[in-house]
């Protein structure tokens, strides 16, 4: 026999089912006056230090379906690529955000700045990215990703480089549409697999 | 040790198949390709916070919220409490937690539900908390109920309340689901049978905790989670290589 680690399990995840909206987005779902207002509506205030952008995209089936009852998380760094918390961090960006797809159109819009390079623990380099999760009826466990830019020097980036085959690399960048606009596309199976992680 | 260090890898399989033939909708929405996994970085291991201001007094009592205290929604009276912990066996103090529920006689207050069971006018469906100090949560509800949907003919989740977690990194967190001690739906249910590991299922199960229940008012469940933890170490601030 040897001694026994005392380490508990992560607790299984279960689907968010087809109604998250009324959990994590209450007013949205319709359900008013709970709260004041739903949780993460804008990862940053009026006066946030950087440049304002738009992302827009859908989220895709295997079929081609862009699905409607998902929900999406955003978690960024500010301007200067410090993440909330940390010494030195705007104020004025929460780098929260929570979002849906329009159930007309399957669109979601992220509105907000553009990140700044993350330097990470070993004092190496991110190149500006967004962290996205995505949960929805039919995910039993949340969907991790990131948006970089296609705009940016992506070349050195630590998880970038560890993807094998590069035209997937793709799946993972925003592409600009107009000025401070971009188009993000998340395919969840086959055809253009968006890169999905698990860090 | 300290915020700045890594998180435990996710131990994937104590989680859920993502693709699972019983649960149809998860055919065409779980990746066929391989996740990429790397040691988790700055980007997972901080995360938002939310402080206590965020939340009103009626937040964790979804039995009086959607009715603003005015009046009582129908139902089994149940108090759902717990503690968020992480792999290290250590209170998550100050993180949000929300819930959400169908409600007694497991309909949802969602356009999308057409189930034909009524609702309830003083039911919205939806309760958030932040953990005190030690990690502990509390909420008064009611029991939800039983419901069919559509996936195979005769499905119906058994009874059942929804979490979302946050933890204090991005990288922890965690939506999942609390079932009921005793009930029989669960061993016929595709989305609870996606957990392969019966320990894991079986934690997912909250206990009648009767000692917690109050006579004549309430019903007391206990439901603990479990979040990934951090390495505890000094060794890792290190430049690279050495
Ligand atoms: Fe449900």
């Amino acid at each position: 026999m040897v001694q026994k680690l005392t380490q508990w399990t992560e607790t299984a995840s279960q689907t968010a089912g087809p109604y998250v909206h009324i959990g994590c987005i209450p007013t949205f779902a319709g359900i008013e006056g709970v709260y004041p207002e739903d949780l993460g509506l804008s990862p940053i205030s009026i006066a946030a230090k950087g440049q304002v952008i738009t992302i827009t995209g859908s989220l895709f089936d295997g079929t081609g379906w862009a699905i409607r009852d998902a929900m999406i998380e955003s978690w960024q760094a500010d301007g200067a690529g410090l993440y909330a918390g940390q010494v030195g961090a705007d104020p004025n960006v929460s780098g929260f955000c929570r979002f849906a797809a329009d159930k007309d159109t399957g669109e979601f819009i992220l509105k907000t700045i553009k990140p700044g390079p993350v330097k990470n623990r070993d004092g190496k380099m991110m190149a500006p990215h967004i962290s996205l999760w995505i949960v929805a009826r039919g995910i039993n466990i949340g969907l991790s990703t990131r948006v970089y830019f296609d705009d940016e020097d992506n070349s050195a980036d630590p998880l970038l480089v560890r993807i094998e085959q590069g035209p997937r690399v793709d799946s993972l960048i925003a592409k600009k549409t107009a000025a401070w606009q971009y188009r993000f596309d998340i395919r969840l199976q086959g055809q253009g697999e968006t890169v999905f992680l698990d860090l | 040790m300290s915020d700045h260090s890594s998180l435990m890898p996710r131990r994937r399989e104590m989680h859920p198949e993502p693709y699972w033939t019983d649960y149809k909708t998860s055919l065409t929405r779980s990746p066929n390709l391989p996740l990429l996994s790397m040691e988790s970085t700055v980007s997972e291991e901080t995360g938002p916070r939310f402080g206590h201001n965020l939340l009103g007094s009626l937040d964790n009592n979804l039995i009086l919220n959607y009715s603003q205290g005015k009046e009582l929604a129908i139902g089994e009276r149940i108090r759902v409490h717990g503690c968020v912990l992480d792999e290290t066996g250590r209170g998550v103090p100050h993180t949000l937690v929300e819930i959400w529920q169908a409600n007694a006689g497991g309909r949802y207050r969602h356009v999308k539900d057409t189930y034909f069971a009524p609702l309830d006018p003083n039911f919205g469906g939806c309760g958030r908390t932040i953990t005190d100090e030690n990690g502990f949560y509390e909420f008064m509800t009611i029991r939800p109920g039983a419901y069919p949907w559509p996936n195979r003919a005769n499905d119906w989740r058994p009874m059942h309340i929804h979490f979302s977690i946050f933890g204090h990194a991005f990288g922890q967190r965690l939506i999942s689901q609390m079932y009921f001690q005793g009930d029989p739906l669960i061993d016929l249910c595709p989305i609870a049978a996606t957990v392969r590991d019966r320990s894991q299922l079986d934690a997912l199960v909250a206990p009648l905790d009767i000692q917690q229940s109050r006579g004549m008012d309430y019903l007391a469940y206990k439901f603990d989670i479990v979040l990934r933890g951090r390495r505890q170490t000094m060794f890792e601030n290190k430049p690279e290589g050495m």
